[in-house]
């Protein structure tokens, strides 16, 4: 862009056109203050702090809304500004409760700041105090507070929740000096506010704060950099710590979530202060659990496990890693049942979300991850959700995906069994039954073959198995496709016109898609799509498989799977087997393991006696719980290591007090393969251990003998035997994370996949026929049921219902039933209701809503006391072993 | 003396000045209106050609031409006498800037106290719709123009252009930052010409009789004639159309006003001034233009009569600048202060003054940028200080 020539201050610059007379000023190296800009949000110019005198001009313009002009001569610090800066300060210190003595923001607010530079104390303050009655502070949210008397009426929160968070809750009530910042429905905790915080993090003032206190003046609070604990977007966080208790956290203003984060990020991680942490080993002595020391608990680990497999062989021990630890941990635990134990069963439960998407894009592209980055959503222009509530299980994913469709007009297409708050932004909303993806997809296929809006370039020069495809999809014409789905025809034909004639398109999708028996083929038909129109190896692009878990990615990268070791290198390939085994010094044997339902088939066959589980709670996760249940029952020996007793803890031998994620330093790999560090904020409580020094014990009890000296240590040889992660250290990603693949040292990571060549060669397209889910709807079960997540809770429960302000946004479990069947069956919203299936039975409370169709049920499965996965289905998918969650027939009825 | 065009009983016919317009090229429509030299006559002034021409020029298929209705000044009431009698005129006036700028749609924002003339301009627009000169395809020339009648919710900053903007988009009347204006960015984010009611309606009658005639219309350097609404101690209130640039003693007399202790020039957001200033013209160099004038004799304490003018301002802001939100209560309470004896010298006002100075230049709109005259004016003018803790009301001081 051409230059505009300025002169700030008597010297001459040049600046970009379309520069602000503040960004003139900021790239000159002049600072102006100012209160109600921030540079993530649009400028408003209401505080007037930031005028500047313009020569010609009359008035004393905002620098932060006014363009700068050729030769125009700007003075950031005359006498007029000097004293209208004054005089504006001095307004705003009038109307203000200056209480800052015992003001959460002391030292931390703005206004404050800008006091003290211009000096004005309280005998030099030029106006009385305009503010006769201090309004009462709104408390009625669980998270957050707003207190009027120390509003500056900036707008930023406005401006943040509307422009950042799409959610637009906040408004200017009133006019003039009776301005104020609300919901516009009587109390705060009256509105659609999710309590994600967004205003507090941009809040000036102590106006917006914390709902509870952080007890301690900010100044004597410790900040550390980490990583969120959730889910996997991977937000970083500034933790505040304080006397060894997290006292509150904020989002950090750096990839990938920009300084946003939802109410989990932001409200969800007092857990690790709570006082029913594990603190010392437990072992179970005539039935009970009681406390041991470490050596106790380590000697009796390798004693019985080691004794199991000299008695039954490798294979009848088996482990569980986890998807909430670090890379370093989930390495060492795969590297100690190979090596030091010598079986392959080693998985975790990302065979119950994504195990479909690493077997399917591994299939069609040749790497199972997110393609392209959350970032790049912003500018597509065309997303196509489907099987993701993202708003619920990816908040700040979604927030990326309402900034495209708001900001940037991409077109949404939303497809879903449920009308999701996606739906509220969408350009279409198809609504599929149940099950029924494969032949949406297929019919969209269809759509675009039949009018000839593939990318006949793409598919020719990077893709195979064209032909077979089509041949399969030809027979999926939008009238066979609404009978199967219930998707009207006509809204196939406009789905996949626009995801087709978009110059660039993109789909997320979720566990909707690979929580089937036919997961697979769903990710494969996704990949079909994705590639019949050219969508993959392209910013903005690509198939983006959102990761559940905080490091689920990374879990499946380092090897925490039965037939791959770190980096996805087959356990079949003798090759390889040979390298791993150069690498640890110890034969491997050659047997694929055995997945997470698997095992739990082999514990109650007996194959399975000796079960190692390191954070997860398959008592609440895993499909048809009656039959889990009775598998950990009948598990000869079961370790477990945790912060909390959890369901499955209670089921232990041996437990093992394990640190939380505040209380170490690692890694996780977020859903952009975005490797990240988790730093330690907290001492751990009691004898809590990381989980790698405890393998590295327990490793070396069983006479393989683990050491290291950090968990950077580990990730170093992380990186000599995974070539995906080959370039990755800890040093190098101190402020921003690298994402895989990084071959070596010089590389800069990927940002997306398959650019240029796709990872296998070429591009595979498969043809994918339509299979009916597993149980269909009948006589006995008329109803559908699905299973999913909400945004106030995470997976199991074990964190979030330990926070008191989630349960106050969501106390306990229920079921979505639509207001006709309610009516229908005679139940009452918020009353109780019996569901079950052909596997078991829960009682719940009924929650009456559209959001599902007639004729479905949805259940969150958080809640132990009202366990969804008593009910889900363990059939499997053939190839990825995943069961299918998203369907099962069920009845309802009054209790 | 009174100078009747706007308000002469002999009229040309409606929509005589827009057939003669559509004869025109729009340029030279523009171009006649630049050369009248007329000037908004809302208040502000901004040369009413040099708008259309800015507006004529943005590129945008999606054009509108608003009128601004929304007479809320205290003290103003003409354009109530213009839409009461002459709709049709109006119309037409903004059919011609239609024509000009290429727009099709214009909108008639009107302010919620003047609702009852809805009916009136609805009846208007019929008339001339029912004879060809609003509608689709005027007078067979191939130009298509529509009328719509929005009514405001009372607030007084929507008097403010980019305030009505956003009020007619179905928000909050919060002005906006400008730039951009609304002839770049206007209604819906399209180039949008807005002036006022008395604008408008002088249109027809520059395009009838030149630019030239209405320019020696006014006085000197000024253009054309301008319409005052008079009321407060006079003997005959009413609107009065004078030359531009008449002095404010002529208007004084035709309204009869004999005992003169301030005058009020412009609204609340004017200039209150003395007798000894009545020889000043009306002009949009000298005495504030807008329409309001008002009279206060001798008896009236003139601190009262700016506590009720601040006590508007406060009431009337938006709140969105600093300056204007917090400012105009902190001149409130000093009025408060004056009145109750509190402030001895005006010395003791420094600081007030000093604000004053700033609202003028920082507020975000000419609400704020005003509201700080009739205090300037009135506490150094009209208010007499005593260090004995009593203040008088100092008539002519």
């Amino acid at each position: 862009m051409a230059g505009i020539s300025v002169k700030i201050d008597g010297d001459d610059y040049s600046v970009p056109a379309g520069s602000t007379i503040l960004d003139a000023c900021l790239e000159a190296g002049i600072d102006i203050p100012r209160l109600c800009h921030h540079e993530k949000l649009e400028s408003a110019g209401n505080c007037r702090v930031c005028i500047v005198e313009v020569e010609g001009m009359n008035t004393l313009p905002p620098s932060c809304v006014t363009p700068v002009a050729e030769n125009m001569v700007i003075s950031t610090q005359s006498p007029a500004v000097s004293e209208a800066r004054k005089v504006m300060v001095n307004l705003l210190l009038a109307a203000h409760n200056c209480d800052c003595l015992v003001c959460e923001a002391a030292g931390n607010c703005e206004l404050q700041d800008l006091a003290y530079e211009l000096g004005i104390d309280v005998r030099s303050r030029m106006f009385e105090n305009s503010r006769e009655d201090l309004e009462p502070v709104d408390r009625s949210s669980p998270v957050l507070q707003y207190d009027p008397s120390k509003c500056i009426m900036c707008t930023r929160c406005i401006r943040a929740c509307r422009d950042i968070q799409g959610k637009g809750i906040l408004a200017a009530l009133h006019r003039g000096a009776e301005m104020t910042v609300g919901t516009g429905v009587s109390v705060w905790n009256n509105s659609a506010c999710d309590g994600c915080g967004e205003c507090i993090q941009v809040c000036p003032t102590g106006a917006l704060s914390e709902k509870e206190s952080p007890g301690v003046r900010s100044w004597e609070m410790e900040k550390v950099r980490t990583s969120c604990a959730y889910c996997g977007v991977g937000c970083q966080l500034d933790m505040w710590v304080h006397d060894n208790k997290l006292v509150k956290v904020e989002g950090a203003d750096i990839e990938p979530n920009f300084g946003s984060t939802c109410v989990k990020g932001r409200f969800g991680h007092t857990f690790v202060n709570r006082d029913d942490r594990l603190e010392t080993p437990l072992i179970r002595r005539n039935g009970r659990l009681e406390k041991a020391t470490w050596s106790e608990a380590i000697a009796l680990v390798a004693e019985k496990i080691g004794g199991i497999r000299d008695k039954y062989g490798a294979d009848a021990i088996a482990g569980l890693c986890s998807a909430k630890v670090t890379n370093e941990e989930n390495y060492l635990f795969q590297k100690m049942m190979r090596a030091a134990i010598g079986t392959n069963s080693v998985d975790h439960c990302a065979r119950l979300c994504h195990a479909s998407t690493v077997t399917g894009l591994a299939a069609a592209f040749g790497s199972g991850a997110m393609t392209n980055s959350i970032a790049e959503l912003e500018h597509a222009k065309c997303i196509l959700v489907t099987g993701s509530n993202t708003t619920e299980t990816h908040p700040v994913i979604a927030t990326v995906i309402r900034r495209a469709v708001r900001k940037h007009g991409a077109k949404l297409i939303v497809v879903d069994p449920r009308r999701i708050d996606l739906v509220k932004d969408a350009a279409l909303w198809l609504r599929q039954k149940n099950g029924t993806d494969v032949a949406w997809l297929n019919g969209m296929m269809n759509v675009i073959i039949s009018e000839n809006l593939q990318d006949t370039a793409f598919i020719e020069g990077k893709t195979a198995g064209f032909e077979e495809m089509r041949s399969v999809v030809e027979l999926f014409n939008p009238e066979m496709v609404e009978k199967i789905t219930g998707i009207p025809g006509e809204k196939i034909v406009e789905a996949a016109r626009i995801f087709a004639e978009a110059e660039v398109s993109s789909i997320v999708y979720s566990m909707g898609i690979t929580q089937h028996i036919t997961g697979t083929d769903n990710v494969l038909s996704v990949a079909n799509l994705a590639m019949l129109t050219g969508n993959v190896g392209r910013a903005s692009s690509g198939v983006n498989p959102l990761r559940g878990q905080n490091n689920v990615q990374g879990a499946c990268d380092v090897g925490g799977l039965p037939d791959v070791y770190p980096g996805y290198q087959k356990v079949a390939d003798p090759a390889n087997r040979k390298k791993f085994e150069q690498a640890w010094g110890k034969q491997l044997s050659p047997d694929n393991g055995l997945t997470v339902m698997e095992i739990i088939d082999s514990l109650e066959t007996g194959k399975v006696k000796g079960l190692i589980i390191m954070g997860e709670n398959p008592m609440i996760s895993d499909p048809n719980l009656n039959h889990a249940e009775r598998a950990l029952d009948s598990a000869e020996f079961l370790v477990v290591s945790d912060i909390f007793l959890t369901e499955t803890a209670e089921k232990a031998d041996v437990v093992l007090p394990a640190a939380s994620f505040a209380e170490k330093n690692g890694t996780f790999t977020n859903t952009e393969r975005r490797v990240i560090l988790v730093r330690k904020a907290l001492d751990a409580p009691g004898e809590a251990r990381s989980d790698w020094q405890i393998i590295c014990d327990l490793s070396t009890a069983l006479g393989y003998p683990m050491s290291y000296g950090s968990s950077s240590e580990i990730m170093d040889e992380i990186a000599e035997v995974t070539p995906i992660y080959g370039g990755i250290h800890h040093d190098r990603i101190q402020e921003v994370g690298l994402q895989w693949p990084c071959a070596d040292r010089g590389h800069p990571g990927t940002m997306y996949l398959h650019k240029g060549k796709f990872k296998r060669g070429m591009g595979q397209f498969h043809p994918v026929d339509f299979i009916p889910p597993a149980e269909s709807p009948d006589s006995e079960y008329p109803f559908i049921l699905s299973t999913g997540r909400i945004l106030f809770h995470y997976h199991t429960g074990s964190m979030t219902r330990r926070v008191d302000a989630l349960n106050e946004f969501v106390s306990g479990a229920y079921a979505e039933i639509h207001p006709e069947d309610v009516r229908r069956l005679g139940l009452v919203d918020g009353g109780p209701v019996r569901i079950s299936t052909r596997r078991g039975q829960i009682e719940t409370t009924v929650k009456s809503t559209e959001m599902v169709a007639e004729g479905s049920v949805f259940v969150p499965f958080h809640f132990a006391e009202s366990a969804a996965n008593v009910l889900t289905n363990d059939s499997l998918d053939p190839v990825a072993k995943i069961p299918e969650l998203k369907v099962a027939a069920c009845q309802v009825s009054r209790v | 003396m009174e100078k009747k065009v706007l308000l002469s009983e002999e009229q040309p016919g409606f929509g005589e000045g827009l057939l003669k317009a559509l004869a025109m090229e729009p340029a030279e429509v523009v171009k006649t209106v630049k050369d009248s030299g007329i000037r908004g006559r809302g208040g502000a002034g901004f040369p009413a050609g040099l708008k259309w021409s800015l507006a004529a020029d943005a590129s945008s298929n999606v054009k509108y031409v608003v009128c601004n209705a929304d007479e809320g000044e205290p003290g103003t009431f003409k354009d109530r006498v213009l839409i009461e009698n002459y709709s049709r005129r109006l119309f037409e006036g903004m059919a011609v800037a239609g024509y000009a700028i290429g727009s099709t749609q214009g909108i008639v924002y009107l302010r919620a106290e003047y609702a009852y003339l809805v009916p009136v301009l609805e009846e208007a627009a019929g008339l001339s719709a029912g004879e060809g000169f609003l509608g689709e395809n005027i007078q067979g020339t191939g130009f298509s123009f529509d009328i719509e009648i929005r009514v405001g919710a009372g607030a007084y900053v929507c008097g403010e252009e980019t305030a009505l903007l956003e009020s007619l988009e179905g928000r909050a009347g919060l002005p906006r930052n400008k730039p951009p204006y609304p002839v770049s960015s206007g209604y819906l984010g399209k180039p949008t010409v807005i002036n006022n009611v008395e604008t408008f309606c002088a249109i027809p009658h520059i395009i009838l009789n030149g630019a030239e005639w209405y320019f020696d219309l006014g006085v000197g350097e000024c253009s054309g004639t301008k319409l005052f609404s008079i009321s407060g101690d006079v003997e005959r209130p009413g609107v009065y159309e004078l030359p531009m640039g008449s002095p404010l003693e002529e208007l004084l007399e035709l309204a009869g006003a004999d005992d003169v202790q301030a005058v009020q020039v412009g609204g609340a957001s004017g200039r209150t001034i003395a007798a000894k200033d009545l020889g000043k013209p009306l002009s949009f160099k000298g005495l504030p233009p807008g329409g309001s004038v008002i009279v206060f004799d001798s008896s009236v304490e003139m601190t009262g009569v700016l506590e009720n003018f601040m006590e508007f301002f406060v009431h009337e802001s938006c709140g969105q600048c600093t300056p204007c939100r917090e400012g105009t209560p902190q001149l409130l309470k000093a009025v408060e202060a004056v009145m109750s004896g509190a402030v001895s010298s005006i010395q003791e006002l420094d600081d007030y003054f000093t604000l004053a100075r700033v609202m003028k230049t920082t507020s975000k709109c000419g609400l704020g940028q005003t509201a700080a005259n009739c205090f300037v004016d009135i506490i150094t003018g009209f208010t007499e200080f005593h260090g004995d803790g009593h203040h008088h009301h100092g008539g002519d001081a």
